[in-house]
């Protein structure tokens, strides 16, 4: 069924009792020619694009628990191509590109909204950074402009400017940058997905990986073997678990971020806004609540969810930054397990066991990768090599030494 | 959350640094290889479940400790001084 403004007049005269639901709900076939495992943003993503780029129809998408129940379902939504490294660059340039074109190519609305996001900066070195990232930012054909403390003023004047520790200086804003909802990206590459013959499997989890001689054969799971010539492992906080099944050992360490959501309120935050050194970002949804998040917990945990230090620290961030939002009342908060790298970057790669590959390593940033992470990965799967904009994300480049560590901090899974 | 620190006793999380997995305990020799320090430095179990690692008492003792816990349910199950373990025999 495709969606348009007309089949809603029309369902909305009717009692709305001519939908569907939006994708099938399918057993499990004995062979599959690929199968993901993961039913999140990046595996049903990957899983559109197989189908879609590269003529693949006998794959399935494996998930333990419901579609789109893991980081995809609940996250800041933050879309943007604001990075500085080559290797970074290119490929979240690739992903924006998709995102802009996203809606018409699932017919889904998935409410992108390229409203702007503005990283604020306090002091002269900083806006060294940013003037030097932005520039980056267009070399790569993106937009950036450095706004001084006016521009700033102008756009948000709610901020406290003078505060004593971090005044603002300025703010880089990248124009094209937004949010859009994050569940809906994972109901409608799962619509577009079923839509191509993609089999959705809910309620499967992978128990085993079966490899016979350096080869994958297929996989066990709690609705049976499934054998299939390819495997993408898509597992996001859990791939570490996943590929133990696989007897590999990942650079990956699972940590808790946390996010959290107000009450409605009237429109008050346009933007999306950047506060790096208070490690907060905020945002408001088109309900009306303000979205906003801050940094990891900081210790290896797969509780999914968090704890108060980081709370605390995440509040008194935002009252610094915005003393107005003190009376919104918190509704719900959220604690997502993130699979950090060392250097925090992602990684989208084949293994050492033929016809078995990898795409994890996402740390706190993999809602805005979603398209290009889906995209790189199924041309990985399909030709067996690396995408032209994905190709530096290899699994081995921590033994070999060609991390990309965007933040500069080191490589230590600990310090982003 | 709190850990027990065998010098201070019960206290608060906010007072630790957390560094990673007790793998780095086990560095490996100038000559053992590339893979060996690649193991050593980046890979990890990451397990869901009982694991162990070096916290640092920053705010308190600055003893680094060696926490026995579990990641699913943070659950603190052992805390012992990484100084006291190198003293003795091997665990």
């Amino acid at each position: 069924m495709r969606y348009s403004g007309l089949k809603v007049i029309t369902e909305g005269l009717f009692g709305n009792k001519g939908w569907k639901p939006a994708w099938r709900d399918p057993a499990p076939k004995a062979e599959y020619d690929a199968v993901i495992i993961g039913g999140g943003g990046h595996g049903l993503s990957t899983a559109y694009y197989l189908a879609k780029n590269h003529g693949l129809r006998n794959i399935a998408v494996l998930e333990k628990g419901y579609l789109g129940s893991g980081n995809i379902g609940r996250n800041t939504t933050i879309v943007r191509a604001n990075y500085f490294l080559p290797g970074n660059s290119e490929f979240y340039s690739h992903s924006l590109k998709l995102w802009e074109g996203l809606e018409a190519e699932l017919n889904y609305n998935v409410m992108h909204s390229q409203r702007g996001l503005i990283n604020l900066f306090h002091s002269d070195g900083q806006r060294d950074a940013f003037a030097r990232r932005g520039n980056m930012m267009i070399n790569q054909g993106d937009d950036a402009v450095l706004l001084d403390r006016e521009g700033v003023r102008e756009l948000l004047p709610y901020l406290d400017f003078d505060n004593t520790r971090f005044p603002i200086y300025g703010g880089l804003l990248h124009p094209r940058g937004g949010s859009a909802r994050h569940d809906a990206v994972a109901w409608g590459y799962a619509r577009g997905a079923d839509r191509l013959g993609v089999d959705l499997i809910q309620n499967c989890e992978v128990t085993g990986i079966d490899i016979e001689n350096g080869v994958v054969k297929g996989v066990q799971t709690t609705r049976g073997a499934i054998r299939a010539k390819k495997v993408g492992m898509v597992a996001a906080g859990r791939s570490g678990l996943v590929a133990a099944m696989a007897g590999m050992r990942l650079p990956v360490e699972s940590h808790i971020l946390q996010a959290f959501v107000t009450e409605g309120l009237k429109p008050v935050i346009d933007h999306v806004i950047s506060f790096g050194m208070g490690h907060f970002y905020i945002s408001q949804s088109d309900k009306g609540g303000l979205v906003f998040g801050g940094d990891l917990d900081f210790y290896a945990s797969y509780a999914a969810r968090g704890n108060l230090p980081m709370v605390e620290h995440v509040m008194e961030a935002g009252m610094t930054l915005m003393p107005m939002i003190g009376r919104a009342k918190v509704l719900r908060s959220w604690g997502g397990i993130m699979d950090m790298t060392p250097d925090g970057s992602p990684i989208i790669d084949k293994t050492n066991i033929e016809g078995l590959y990898l795409d994890c390593g996402w740390n706190y940033g993999g809602f805005k990768a979603v398209p290009a992470s889906g995209w790189c990965m199924a041309h990985l799967m399909a030709t067996d090599t690396p995408h032209e904009v994905a190709k530096r994300f290899r699994l081995d480049r921590f033994r070999t030494g060609q991390i990309l560590d965007e933040e500069g901090t080191g490589s230590q899974h600990n310090l982003h | 959350m709190r850990l027990t620190c065998p010098l201070c006793g019960p206290r608060d999380r906010r007072e630790f640094y957390y560094y990673g997995s007790e793998d780095y305990l086990n560095r490996p020799g100038p000559d053992a290889g590339i893979d060996a320090w690649d193991d050593h430095l980046h890979l990890r179990d990451n397990p869901a479940g009982v694991t162990r690692d070096l916290w640092y008492h920053e705010t308190g003792c600055a003893q680094w400790l060696r926490v026995t816990r579990n990641t699913v349910s943070h659950e603190i199950l052992a805390t012992e001084l990484v100084a006291e373990r190198k003293k003795g025999p091997a665990a």
